[in-house]
């Protein structure tokens, strides 16, 4: 292994090739059928970046979450996390392992115990890692720095979660995320219930901490201004794939996918000067995951779409520096840095993606 | 604190454009902590044609103000004050009977939640026919066919075979149809459209306001937004009335409003989406949170957020009051909005207490 690949190898926390997971539903009469909820996902995050998934709901955006975390048990593919297979982990390396990755939840109103004063919540992890503040004064000196690290006061440890509003119950939250020292923390929509005068808050408070802290994010959301905002790679999901990945900027400015496009193309816009001119409106909606198209998942909503869009399932587009699109590497050559779409007939530029070009 | 609320939002419209006009409305929940006004002194115009935006957050009192002019409200929750006129009819005094008349032909409303706003036993067909039973006389099987009709113009494939199906067989983007298509029935004059597109994903909800667009043009309808989304105010609506913490605290034609904002809030509203801002840069933000309704404070409403308070702001409420074009604020210092400094030093501090 060369010098250079063992810095990447360092940089990056987690690593995930292929991974699958299919549910077994039941249906009708005859019995189960498969949902793909994960069908090959290939993704990687960086120390200290911040990843955004975006997708239409059921599109597999939340399974990955979870078996990220630990809650769902893959069926293929692997993940390593700092090198490790979370996976292959038993008893104490295990337990070690689950300090390393925590979550934020959307909903604030339900995710935290209304039994519970907000220091009881936040030093819960405490309990199972013993080792790491073994002393009554040394977690509630923990306690201390955490409400100061998500700006509450002191006094609020004693307070119940009703006493919170929304914007302070997502302090909470990220402060519980915050107790073991994560290196990578999957927000799951962690603004969308907020009011967007508060969002703001709890954006920037993310920004600081990730700043200070050097932690990474995936951050999961359906609202692309916000995930614009605080990412710096994307990976767009759909049905159980992710069908294009690439900087923010890229995804954003010069989508490759045909999907892609139309979220860009779809999603309201503030700014008049940044409407669409001609705004791609998708007929029809997400297929079942129980009955996915052959071929490109996507083409039965596609503009682009061509027959053997139906029969193929489509190779990898990347995306040189210089502009120029071509059939891509399999996935060991991936880098962060490319602009990877699964399309046969790739958005070849920003006016084709009925995006508005700024003059 | 009385304000004259007859004119039109906009003085280039001539009055009797004006389908729906709200003057002065206050509504009262009783609780068992006493009665709370969760709605003061609110006015606007809805104009033929044209969307009027209610734009504000979670608890605002914009859907309790769309519940009241389309006569829904809770029981817990009444008018205690006011006037609503859909065509110079006052909606306000109308017995149920009335009430049921007006509803249909001259209302219509969508509902955020779909599957909650669909009666899971009847088919489509018989839930989108019984307008056409109800105030047409139809038979079962014309209302059939208008139902198939129906389903055709907003868009649902298939409408002679699924005009029988039951809701859970529809998808949320269907559902949403359905119940659009339900509200224009009967081509009512005014359509209340309460977070139409929330629970919708993002290229749905382009489709859904598409559909919206269609159906306003080709029957002119005068459309009431209720919506917390900025971006989508920008797009849909011609006029926009911003309210927070059951006040009306700016309203005009979204042009103005969006672009020259008068209200502090409105202003702090607009610089905190995450516009295409760079990754990073810190967003400025309204620091603080929205008062508990029973906790509204004496004076401005929006004293508590405020950078521009001062000692008036707490004693006396500001009437809303010309500050453009066609553009009224309820705000003290508009005169010194455009010149305001975004607070972001208090951006990241605390939430208010």
């Amino acid at each position: 292994m060369s010098i250079e690949t063992q810095t990447e190898l360092e940089r990056t926390v987690l690593e995930v090739q292929d991974l699958a997971k299919t549910f077994h539903v039941a249906s009708g009469s005859s019995g189960t059928s498969e949902l793909k909820a994960l069908d090959g996902i290939n993704l990687s995050v960086k120390r200290g970046e911040t990843l955004g998934l975006v997708g239409e709901s059921g599109c597999g955006k939340s399974t990955l979450a979870r078996t990220l975390m630990m809650l769902e048990q893959p069926d293929g593919g692997t993940v390593r996390f700092d090198g490790q297979d979370p996976f292959a982990l038993r008893g104490k390396s295990l337990r070690a392992w689950r300090r390393r990755v925590q979550m934020v939840f959307q909903d604030p109103f339900a995710s935290l115990n209304a039994r519970m004063t907000a220091g009881q919540i936040i030093t819960e992890p405490f309990a199972t890692h013993k080792d790491l503040y073994p002393t009554a004064a040394a977690r509630k000196q923990r306690l201390k720095e955490l409400l100061e690290l998500v700006g509450l006061r002191a006094t609020d440890a004693d307070k119940s979660p009703q006493e919170f509003s929304g914007g302070q119950r997502q302090r909470i939250g990220i402060a519980r995320a915050l107790a073991l020292g994560p290196d990578l923390i999957i927000l799951d929509e962690p603004v969308s219930a907020l009011d967007l005068s508060v969002q703001a808050q709890v954006l920037n408070l993310l920004n600081d901490l990730q700043q200070q802290l050097g932690v990474s994010y995936i951050f999961i959301s359906h609202d692309l201004s916000v995930v614009r905002h605080v990412t710096d790679r994307v990976a767009v999901m759909y049905l159980g794939r992710i069908i294009e990945t690439g900087s923010t900027e890229q995804v954003f400015d010069s989508p490759l996918h045909p999907y892609t496009a139309s979220l860009m193309s779809a999603s309201p816009k503030l700014d008049p000067a940044l409407r669409p001119k001609n705004r791609i409106v998708l007929q029809g909606e997400l297929p079942s995951p129980l009955d996915p198209p052959s071929g490109c998942r996507f083409r039965t909503r596609c503009w682009k779409a061509q027959p053997i869009c139906s029969v193929e399932r489509p190779d990898s587009r990347v995306r040189a520096a210089d502009g120029t699109i071509s059939l891509g590497m399999p996935s060991v050559s991936r880098s962060e840095e490319q602009q990877i779409a699964e399309c046969h007939f790739p958005v070849q530029s920003a006016a084709e993606a009925g995006l508005a070009v700024s003059a | 604190m009385m304000t004259e609320m007859l004119e039109p939002v906009s003085n280039k419209q001539p009055q009797d454009e004006a389908v729906l006009q709200v003057r002065g409305l206050d509504i009262d929940i009783r609780t068992p902590k006493g009665t709370v006004r969760v709605v003061s002194n609110v006015g606007f115009s809805a104009r033929r044609g044209k969307t009027l935006a209610l734009l504000g957050e979670s608890g605002c009192g914009k859907s309790m103000t769309a519940k009241a002019i389309a006569g829904l409200l809770d029981p817990v929750a009444s008018v205690a004050g006011g006037k609503a006129y859909l065509d110079s009819r006052d909606l306000f005094s109308m017995n149920g009977k009335q009430r049921r008349a007006v509803a249909g032909e001259g209302l219509g409303i969508v509902f955020q939640d779909a599957l909650a706003a669909l009666n899971p036993v009847y088919t489509i067909g018989t839930q989108l026919g019984e307008a056409f039973r109800i105030h047409r006389g139809a038979s079962k099987k014309q209302a059939e066919s208008e139902a198939i009709e129906l389903m055709r113009r907003v868009g649902i494939p298939e409408p002679e075979t699924r005009v029988n199906s039951y809701p859970h067989q529809f998808s949320g983007g269907m559902r949403q149809r359905i119940l659009i298509a339900m509200a224009v029935a009967l081509s009512p004059k005014l359509l209340i459209a309460d977070e139409p597109t929330t629970a919708l994903d993002v290229t749905v909800q382009a489709q859904i306001m598409q559909l919206l667009r269609n159906l306003r043009s080709e029957e002119q309808m005068a459309v009431v937004l209720i919506t917390h989304d900025l971006a989508v105010v920008a797009e849909e609506a011609d006029d926009v009335c911003v309210m927070y913490a059951g006040n009306v605290v700016e309203q005009g034609s979204v042009d103005t409003v969006f672009t020259q904002p008068t209200h502090p809030y409105t202003k702090g509203l607009l610089s905190s989406v995450p516009a295409d801002a760079q990754r990073g840069e810190g967003l400025s933000s309204i620091p603080g949170s929205p008062p508990e309704l029973s906790q509204i404070p004496a004076g401005c409403v929006y004293q508590d957020r405020c950078p521009l308070a001062s000692a008036i702001c707490r004693e006396q409420r500001p009437a809303l009051r010309e500050t453009g074009p066609g553009q009224r604020a309820a705000c003290h210092f508009a005169e010194q909005v455009s010149t305001m400094q975004s607070n972001d030093e208090a951006a990241n501090g605390q939430d208010a207490h």
